[in-house]
This record gives C-alpha cells, structure tokens and sequence, in this order.
C-alpha cells in the first residue's frame, strides 16, 4: 500500500473509533474508496480497532457489498430479482458474460470490468435492470448490452 | 431557521409556509425516485430548467423534483400543477411543448396523456387514469407533491401534526392503545399485530430500549418501502419518533439496504432537517422528550432482513439470526428491550392517531386492516406500486388496476410473499387480498409483492429460482436450512434438465417438511412455500419434466431446442450478432441457422428475432411438434 493510501486508510479508520457496532459502515467505506478489502486492510483494522482480524474476515467475506479480491474499475450488476427474471434477465446476463467473456463473479483480465448479480434494486417495474457504477438502465434487452457496456470500454 | 421550540410554533411556521405558497401559480412536478432516474429523469428536470431560463421564466414556473408515486412502467412522470395534467412516458424533447402548450397556453399535449387501451380516451389527470382510480393511496399519494429533500413540503401537507398530538394530548399508553384498537399489523412479511409488540417492549425491563426501522426489503420484487423511503422520508420518521414515545425509546435506528443508495441519502438528508427544525434530538418540540436516530446501511444480506439478524448487524456482526424464543421485545439489540416494524408499518402510524383507530378499522377485512402498497409486477400491462385496501381482490388488482396481461398471453398465476410466498394459480384470483386468504392458499403476503406470471413462465422453474436464491442468501447457521435447500437445489435442477425421477417429488416433500419444523428462522421455514405450492397447483409440470422429459411452457433450457425457419426468415443478421455462443451462422441464401453442437438454448435469438418476421421456433425436445 502506498503512503497516501495507508494515510487515507488509518484516517477512515480512526473515524469510526469508538462508535460501537460501526465495522460494517467501516468497511463498506473502506471498499468503496478502495475497491476491496485487503489482507493489509485486514489488519490495519484489528490493531487500531482492537477487533481479532478472523472476525473481521468473517464479516467481510459473509457480505456481498464487500470484496476480498480487487474489483474492476467498472462495476457491472445485472439484477436477477424475480420480476426482472421473468421478463428475461436471465438472457441479459448470459450476454454480458459473453460480450465481456467472464462468468457472474468475475473481473475481466484488464481490470476493467467486474460483473455481478444483484438480487433486486428494487426498479421491478421497469425491468430487466442492468447498473454500470452509478448509473441505472432499465429496459434492458440483449441487443443493448452491448452498447451499453461500450460506453464503459 | 430557527429551531421550533413548541407545537404552537410549529403551527405557526405550518400556516407561513401555507401562506408564502401561491396554489395557483403553475408548478411542475418531476417524479426523480430511483425509476424515473434510471428512465432519464434527470436529463427531463434539466431540460425544464434550461429551458425556463431560456424563455425568462424561471420566476413564474417552479419545478419540483419529487417522490415516487408508483407508476414506474410509464416514467419518466411529470405532473403540471394547478390543474393536475398527468404526464407519462416523459422524455427531455417534450419539456418545450409542456411549457408552451400546456402551461402557457392551458392545452393539452395528448401524445403524453395515458389513454385507455380499450376506451382509447386519454386521462387527463390522476383520478382519471384507471391504474391509480381504482387504488386508495393513504400512504402513497403525497410523494408526487413533495420534494423529500424539502421538510417543509411535507409540514406544509399536515406532516408532523399527528406528531404533535399525541406529545402533547396523549400518554404513551394513550398511544399504544390507539395502535392496538386499530389492528395495525406489520406491513414487513410477519403480520404481528404491531399494538402488542410496542406494548410488550414498553413493559419489559430494561434500559436503554431501542427502535427500529426495517428499510432492508429484500423481497425480490418488492420496492414499495424504497418508494417510502426516499419518496416520503418524513412519513417514516413521524411515525418512528411516535413509536419511540409510546415505548420510552430515545434512540432509534434505520436499518437501509445499500442497493438503495437513494434512500440512503434521503432518510439522511431528511433526518438532518429533522434535528434542525427541532423534530428531533433533544427536547423535541420543547416537550421535554429526547430521541434521536442514526442511519445504517446494509451490506447485501438478505437474511439480514430477518428481525434478529438485523439487529446482529446493528451490533457490527454477521446479519445471523437468533433463536426466536427470546423474544426481541425483552431482549434485542444489544440485549435490551427492542422494537423493529417495517418502514410501511411506520408510515401508517402518523395516520392512525390523526385519523383515529376507528377509521383504520373501517378499511380492510375482519383480520387485516387498513391499507396495502403491493408491488403489482412481471406480465403485466401497468407495473408500479399499487396502494388497496386489504380485501380487494387479485383479480381487481391484475385487471381493474394492472391493465391485464400484455400479449395476449394466458395468466398462469401469481406468486405473492417473495422467497417466502408461493405461487396462487389462475382459478384462485378471486381471492380477498389479505394475511390470512393467502396463506391458507399456502403463500402469504410477505412484504407484498405481487409478480404475474403467465403461459412462458415454468412453474418448476420458478420454484427453483427461488431456492437458488435463498440457496445463497442463507447464513448457513442451521442444518435444516444449509442442506436442506442445496438438496432441494439440486433436485429441481435434475427435473429441469430431464434426469428427474419418481421419487423426487417425496423426497422434495420430506426435505421440506424438515426444515418447516426444524430451522432456526423464517428463512428456512418459508423457503419450502414456492415449492409446496408449486408441487400442490402444478403437479402437471412436475410430471411432465420427470415422465415425458418436457417443460410445457417451453422455457427450461435442456429441455427445448431453437431452429429457424428459413422460409420466414428475412437475414437480418439480429440473432447471429447477438448469440452468445457465436452458434448461428449464415447459410449460402443467406438465411440464419442454429448450429445445434453450439447452441446453449439461451434464447436470445427467440427474443430478439423482430416481432413482425418471428423466424425462430422454440420445440420441445421431448414432444417435438409441441413448439412457438
């Protein structure tokens, strides 16, 4: 980790100093600034916090808004809730996974891309859902993919 | 501004805001909820904004960025004030005519009115069009009149006089019984009578005793507390600070999933507002009472919705449940007495003490009363959120108010509850809407998502969507659970992919009855509800993946195959382009053809093949001429 970062990380950390039951807040900050939750993160944590790092761990790994491995500079969440599923998500994603050539999970060689399912953003009426980072597209249909995974390339 | 230091001056600013607002001068409002955003909203509020300037009239027009009110399927929406002009499917090329059209000159732009697909006669405002006249929108209808980045649009429609009412003219006790005469139950997926749990947490020993807000609608297929939460913040927070009194409570907390980043930031927003104006924090309204609430976001865990394992999150654990004997309102968040409803819960409470129970008791059936928000989605014609009475019927909802199925399709059923619900076949649609109805039909109401299916969708297929969901969200705890949904998992992948064989149906029945009985929380409980019920309604199918190798809505992939039609075909090259598996190739006339070894039965081809030439046939492996 570089200077600047183990700075910034030390900083964040040491916001959260005596809130109780925060560690969850902590980390979802921590990965968004980030990208992922590190070995070395890991254990910036459990010494200023004075948390074992296999709790951590534990939470880190049992949420899906946290990352022990870094993601991709995009993030990419094809929603597979149910009302996106039956009017076809599921075909949205056997098209993403194609087009970036990564199964759900996965983050592409470059580091660019990193896609994941999500179980419902709570858009059902205007499904199939696909979000790029920030952004929100509904009405997806398999022939949008690509243009809109384009946009990001 | 200047905190209010008493009801009086809260009525007092009430009357000011009231007076400093001119009703009749034309306002356009701007639905900006996470629906609308996602269809362009925003580009629509800008476009007003640049052009008002443009034209020198961003003194006389005032555009409003507000709540969702539910009608998502037609965003972006846009209402004109004073009249009520109802706008649907707004884009940002038709801000210019809705400024000088509609609100210069009072016509109408009626390429942006809802017609009636079988009247064909245009709506001109909200009242008229059939989606929202047949609902009774108690909680929902003000999220298009106010910005809830403003808390004085919401005090300025009655917000926080109920408030006000029961601090200074009620006695918590007052309270809790209001709450309990009405029959308020919670609106989360439980149904506990929300009057008994503040009553058993306000008696039990113990201090500190906390609040809560369940904002972590993990049903998929439900958003009506996303609408609430960032459409109508202040609706929630009333009826929280209101809950906190009756309890003895001084610290709340909301609890927001982070797929709703909007939501997020708007209960944040509205809670900063809240302290400023003296609604919240200490000496609240100069009453003498002290309550203040933090916000926490999720970390996507589903079954961190469950009432305990939330408060295992509050804590900074893992979302785990625990054992429910030791009931929450004795012993919760951080082993003190806790009382966690639902967001919709919440937002009902403000009503029923300016309203009255009586009046709450007025609307509903014997056992379920008052109002419902159901998310009313899948094959349907209108989608959105959709705001009943409890009794109303299935039918009345899907036709009188969803506009009926698109395409022509056949209904097949309706799955209601989420992961915890089953799924209601056709014949049963006339059944009342409310707790006890569905689940004697061996669903439930569950956070009240309402998802239509129709001929397409495999009722086998469902069932095994829902358990490969729990499948992963399940935390593992409990045995039952753990293995019993990855068994039921792999039982229903063997039916749809043709290996099925007699004994599954029992076997799945068995494994069910195990972890009805046996898991620790409602998750592996409820899990078994999609399918029992689809085992109980759609035996059929079952029989047909497992005896005849079929799937007669043609929809599991192992079991249909794809092949186009060369005489229709028309070479546009659509499927070829977009085939995953680079499956299709173009033969030398120049017509599309399936390369069978390479085909992974997506479906892409079938979908996207152009509607007017439909080239491709869908067949059943295993009774070919049965096709689409």
């Amino acid at each position: 980790m570089q200077d600047n970062e183990h700075k910034r990380l030390v900083e964040m950390i040491d916001g959260y100093k005596g809130k109780e039951g925060s560690l969850i807040q902590l980390l979802l900050d921590l990965q968004s600034e980030f990208n992922w939750i590190s070995k070395d993160t890991l254990q910036e944590i459990s010494e200023r916090l004075k948390i074992p790092r296999s709790r951590i761990y534990r939470i880190a790994s049992f949420y899906e808004a946290m990352s022990l491995r870094p993601i991709g500079k995009h993030k990419v969440s094809v929603c597979m809730g149910t009302a996106c599923q039956v009017r076809g998500s599921g075909m949205i994603l056997d098209r993403t996974e194609s087009k970036l050539k990564i199964k759900q999970g996965e983050t592409t060689h470059d580091m660019r891309f990193t896609l994941k399912r999500v179980n419902c953003l709570g858009c059902c009426a205007i499904g199939p859902v696909m979000v790029v980072d920030d952004d929100y597209h509904g009405r997806v249909t398999s022939d949008r993919v690509e243009r809109i995974i384009k946009k990001y390339d | 501004m200047v905190r209010l230091r008493s009801i009086e001056e809260l009525e007092l600013l009430r009357s000011e805001i009231l007076s400093s607002r001119d009703s009749t001068k034309p306002l356009v409002a701007i639905c900006a909820g996470t629906g609308c955003l996602t269809l362009g909203a925003r580009l629509v509020v800008r476009a007003f904004q640049e052009y008002l300037i443009k034209k020198g009239l961003e003194k006389e027009i005032e555009i409003k960025e507000t709540g969702c009110p539910g009608f998502c399927e037609k965003g972006t929406l846009v209402v004109v004030y004073p009249r009520g002009v109802y706008y649907i499917g707004v884009h940002q090329d038709d801000v210019p005519d809705i400024v000088e059209e509609t609100i210069l000159k009072g016509n109408l732009v009626d390429r942006l009115l809802y017609k009636d697909p079988e009247t064909e006669e245009n709506a001109v405002v909200e009242s008229e069009i059939p989606f929202y006249k047949y609902q009774m929108r108690h909680l929902i209808k003000n999220n298009i009149k106010i910005d809830p980045r403003n808390i004085e649009d919401y005090i300025a429609l009655g917000g926080y006089s109920a408030l006000a009412r029961a601090l200074s003219e009620m006695t918590p006790e007052e309270v809790i019984e209001v709450v309990k005469i009405s029959n308020l139950r919670g609106r989360g997926g439980g149904g506990f009578p929300t009057g008994r749990k503040w009553e058993s947490t306000r008696e039990a020993t113990g201090d500190p005793k906390y609040v809560i807000v369940n904002c972590d609608e993990g049903d998929p297929g439900a958003f009506m507390d996303r609408a609430l939460m960032e459409g109508n913040p202040h609706s929630v927070l009333e009826g929280l600070i209101i809950a906190a009194y009756a309890m003895g409570s001084h610290k709340g907390f909301i609890y927001v999933r982070m797929e709703y980043p909007l939501a997020v930031q708007n209960a944040t927003l509205a809670l900063q507002q809240a302290r400023e104006y003296g609604l919240l924090g200490e000496n609240i309204l100069g009453t003498g009472f002290d309550f203040d609430v933090s916000i926490h976001r999720g970390a996507g865990s589903f079954v961190s919705g469950e009432s305990t394992a939330l408060m295992n999150a509050l804590e900074g654990w893992v979302g785990e449940p625990r054992p429910k004997y030791v009931h929450t309102s004795q012993k919760g968040l951080w082993g003190r007495p806790s009382a966690l409803n639902n967001v919709e819960t919440f937002a009902n409470v403000p009503l029923i003490i300016k309203h009255g129970a009586k009046w709450f008791n007025s609307i509903g059936t014997e056992r379920s009363k008052g109002t419902k928000i159901f998310s009313l989605v899948g094959k349907v014609n209108n989608t959105g959120l959709v705001e009943v009475p409890m009794g109303m019927t299935l039918a009345d909802i899907i036709y009188k108010i969803g506009g009926g199925i698109p395409g022509n399709k056949k209904l097949k059923g309706v799955q209601t509850g989420g992961p915890s619900g089953g799924i209601i076949p056709d014949r049963y649609l006339n059944t009342p809407v409310d707790f006890d109805e569905l689940t004697s039909l061996g669903s439930m109401m569950g956070s009240g998502s309402i998802i239509v299916i129709d001929e397409d969708t495999c009722a086998v297929d469902l069932a095994r969507y829902f358990v490969d969901f729990l499948c992963s969200e399940s935390c593992g705890k409990c045995l039952p659970c753990r293995e019993g949904l990855k068994r039921m998992r792999e039982i229903l992948d063997s039916i749809e992919s043709g290996r099925g064989t007699e004994t599954d149906i029992q076997t799945l029945q068995e494994i069910a009855e195990l972890m009805r009985t046996a898991s620790l929380c409602a998750l592996g409980r409820t899990a078994v509800n999609p399918v029992l019920s689809t085992i109980r309604y759609f035996r059929d199918e079952y029989d047909a993946h497992i005896k005849d190798k079929r799937c007669p809505a043609l929809s599991c992939k192992s079991l249909v195959s794809y092949s186009i039609d060369p005489e229709i075909c028309i070479g546009c090259d659509l499927c070829r382009e977009n085939c995953p598996q680079g499956a299709i190739y173009k033969d030398d006339g120049g017509f599309a053809v399936v390369d069978q070894s390479k085909c992974m039965r997506c479906g892409i081809c079938f979908e996207i093949c152009p509607k007017k030439v439909r080239a491709v046939v869908r067949e059943s492996r295993g009774l070919p001429g049965e096709k689409r």
